[in-house]
């Protein structure tokens, strides 16, 4: 079977990942609405007409020659890689501003199609294009499609095929302006005199790349001798451009004349039947949303409520999922004899992995939330509202794109801060996404506040914890700007995309993805991690230890006894290899309020936040019998731990290190694990001192 | 007369962009070259940022970047 490879290309917010999603009729792909959804090339094969599709979807990028760092990311792939076809992906309703990457795409002389996306709402919106004069001026196939409604689509991926297939292009016919195609005759008819040619280019190609001042087209033609008689014709013809457009700067005369050429192909295909007086639906929403006064308050409104709603809503399946997770705990318990068996599969991996389940509605809710911001366009406004404070602070308004996705996972957030273009916003926002409080910690923070402040107020305090993440993350900014990251400031310039309405498809893919890899990870890592916390915990084994108890307990009454067997747990407990190794770590936590246990949990934190409370839940189901009843947890932490270490213990989990995986993808975006180091080093003072203060002044 | 001096509401005609090169590549992306009207949509408290519309595109920007737009208001 034959491979087509595709590259997709096209400006943010085009629709590109959701036009994937409708050729393949796959559901891998993440799909958002603001810029930088993509930022690493996504790979997709699917089959059609027995050709293998082979898909990769590029970032988004409003030009191709390099800006941030996934415009080159765009750049070097378009240039230097092997493939097929490209795809470029325009928004039918911006049909203007997305030719002028159109211009730059046709330039790379490759195999292309342009499919004009979102026809849809262009129909809607009174937009009329003429996809055959499009066609006949640029010189590659055009398609009308639609990836909300589908249409269109078999026709891209029709012409997909005829192009792949074909070895003749189309002549395009762009024409510059007068001045230009004056000075382009000029060139091209004295190459042709001369009888030069060059690989596939044409000769009107070449004199337009010598105009625009093309650095490769010059070097290929540095040795050649029609270099020579060359020069004083380019010479004249650059002169008579400086003073038809007024400057000096061929970048400048160049986006000129793309822009006239968009403007003209506009003007020729375009028809728009929209009532000129009449405000759009985003100019409106944009009328409040990103209001002067109200703007920040609402925003703010919003992310209280997300927290409120996460607890409140979350709590109801938990009971659920609880009692589930105990019945199921008892039932296996009691069908297993082997005591050995019965203790690792109940006490270990049913109580550890149950602990990490419980929190799923929660997580479920969290995502939701995120999902919402990003496909409806509003994150961009937060990003327009918030970035004169943000800028106080050092930051980038864009730097809140990757801290609101930290909010979710810390993961896709380092990734999205290749948004930002300078290197020095870059690692800062790096170093600062691990305070805001992934989705991972959340079910620490709700069985914390669940168990110690109570159910009423646990929602409140939640949006607390999240927001003081925040605003210390701000604090922190601010320092290592002062401190470590000296120098200039990014400039900020931000497309605001049209408010869209969320697709329910879209978000549901993105939450479900998020929740099955939730899933995935109890089931397989948490897993195994409980696994070992258990033989950790109850290894090595105290014969001696457990004879003279037995004797006592023999001799006692029964509810002597009983507490005597606890008794005996607890010492075995603080005597297993875990038990050690807390002991062993215990001094350095001591001044913050933590026992041994809290300490292991810490510890095994750093492979897995989920991982702080299946520990929790193993060390502390121990002590007990797995309790059926609701939040058998939160209730023996309130027993065993006091307000001041339970609230010390949140703000040490709030900073510490991110998780093992967010971790390497850190030292990969940073560019080393010399900066690992320092962010190791970074958030655990950061953290001791935090945990110590707040401890202190509770104690 | 600067970008940064207009107020919501107000329109213009660009007359010249005096910031870098790289800057002036991603404005002329976006559609803001010389030549181009825009209208200013919204602006932040105290005008750090603000939001203008250029061939139907919203665009965001802080003051600075504002202030090397040369505008000509209509």
């Amino acid at each position: 079977m034959d491979t087509i490879k595709i590259v997709l290309a096209g400006q943010p917010n085009v629709g590109k990942s959701m036009l994937i999603n409708a050729m393949s009729g796959s559901n891998g792909l993440k799909v958002g609405n603001f810029s930088g959804v993509t930022v690493e090339k996504t790979e997709l094969c699917f089959e059609h007409h027995c050709h293998m599709f082979e898909m990769v979807d590029l970032p988004g990028t409003y030009s191709i020659r390099g800006f941030s760092q996934e415009e080159k990311v765009a750049h070097d792939y378009l240039v230097n890689e092997d493939y097929d076809v490209i795809i470029n992906v325009l928004d039918s309703t911006h049909l203007k501003r997305n030719l002028l990457l159109t211009l730059e795409l046709l330039k790379l002389n490759k195999k292309m199609v342009v499919a004009l996306n979102m026809a849809d709402e262009a129909k809607k919106e009174g937009i009329e294009i003429d996809v055959k004069q499009i066609e006949k001026i640029i010189g590659v196939p055009v398609v009308l499609v639609s990836a909300n409604t589908k249409e269109g689509v078999e026709e891209l991926l029709e012409k997909v095929h005829e192009v792949a297939d074909s070895h003749e292009r189309i002549k395009s016919n762009i024409l510059y302006s007068d001045a230009m195609e004056e000075e382009i005759l000029a060139i091209e008819s004295f190459l042709d005199q001369k009888g030069f040619a060059l690989r596939d280019l044409s000769n009107r190609e070449i004199a337009i790349r010598l105009l625009f001042e093309d650095k490769d087209i010059y070097k290929e033609l540095h040795d050649e001798p029609i270099m020579m008689e060359l020069q004083p014709i380019i010479l004249k013809a650059l002169q008579h451009l400086y003073t038809h457009h007024d400057t000096k700067n061929v970048q400048e005369i160049k986006a000129n004349e793309y822009h006239a050429i968009a403007r003209g192909i506009h003007l020729e295909t375009v028809k728009c039947q929209r009532d000129r007086g009449k405000k759009s639906l985003t100019k409106q929403i944009d009328e409040v949303l990103i209001n002067r006064y109200l703007g920040i308050p609402i925003f703010l409104f919003l992310m209280w409520g997300l927290f409120q709603l996460t607890f409140t809503l979350g709590a109801i399946p938990m009971d659920l999922i609880d009692g589930a997770i105990g019945t199921f705990g008892d039932w296996v318990g009691s069908n297993i004899s082997n005591e050995f068996m019965r203790n690792v599969i109940v006490d270990g991996i049913i109580a550890g992995v149950g602990a990490v389940l419980l929190f799923l509605p929660n997580i479920i809710i969290l995502y939701i939330g995120i999902a919402l911001l990003e496909t409806t366009g509003y994150m961009s406004r937060v990003a327009f509202l918030l970035d004169g404070f943000f800028h106080k602070f050092g930051l980038h308004g864009k730097s809140f794109i990757p801290l609101v996705t930290g909010f979710g996972c810390s993961v896709p957030a380092y990734m999205a801060a290749r948004t930002l273009k300078s290197e020095k916003d870059r690692l800062i926002t790096l170093f600062i996404i691990g305070f805001m409080s992934c989705g991972a910690r959340l079910p620490i923070y709700v069985l914390f506040t669940g168990a110690f402040f109570g159910a009423d107020k646990a929602g409140n305090i939640l949006f607390l914890i999240y927001i003081s993440g925040a605003m210390l993350g701000l604090v922190m900014a601010k320092i290592l700007r002062v401190v470590v990251f000296k120098g200039e400031d990014e400039p900020f310039v931000m497309e605001m995309p049209k408010y869209r309405f969320p697709s329910f498809t879209l978000i549901w893919h993105t939450v479900y993805n998020n929740a099955k890899s939730y899933v995935k990870k109890a089931g397989t890592f948490i897993l195994g991690a409980s696994v070992l916390i258990w033989v950790l915990a109850t290894y090595p084994n105290q014969p001696i230890l457990e004879q003279e108890y037995q004797a006592k307990i023999e001799q006692s009454s029964k509810e002597e006894a009983k507490k005597l067997e606890n008794q005996l747990k607890m010492k075995k407990l603080e005597m297993s290899y875990l038990g050690q190794i807390g002991k062993a770590s215990e001094p350095f936590f001591e001044p913050l309020g933590f026992d041994w246990k809290m300490t292991v949990a810490l510890e095994t934190g750093l492979a897995a936040k989920e991982v702080v409370v299946s520990t929790l839940g193993v060390l502390y189901a121990i002590g007990d019998e797995v309790d059926e009843n609701s939040n058998a947890l939160a209730r023996e932490l309130k027993k065993n731990i006091s307000f001041a270490s339970a609230i010390s213990f949140i703000v040490f989990v709030m900073i510490y290190l991110p998780c093992l995986a967010a971790s390497m993808v850190f030292a990969k975006e940073a560019g080393g694990y010399k900066y690992l180091a320092y962010l190791f080093v970074f958030t655990t003072v950061t953290a001791w001192v935090f945990s110590f203060i707040t401890y202190r002044i509770l104690v | 007369m600067k970008l940064s001096e207009l107020n919501k509401g107000d329109r213009a005609i660009i007359k010249k962009i005096d910031s870098s090169e790289d800057l002036k590549r991603r404005l002329a992306s976006f559609g803001v070259v010389r030549g181009s009207e825009l209208s200013v949509e919204a602006c932040s408290i105290g005008k750090q940022t603000m939001e203008i519309m250029v061939d139907d595109t919203f665009i965001g920007l802080r003051a600075e970047e504002a202030e090397e737009i040369e505008v000509e208001k209509i």
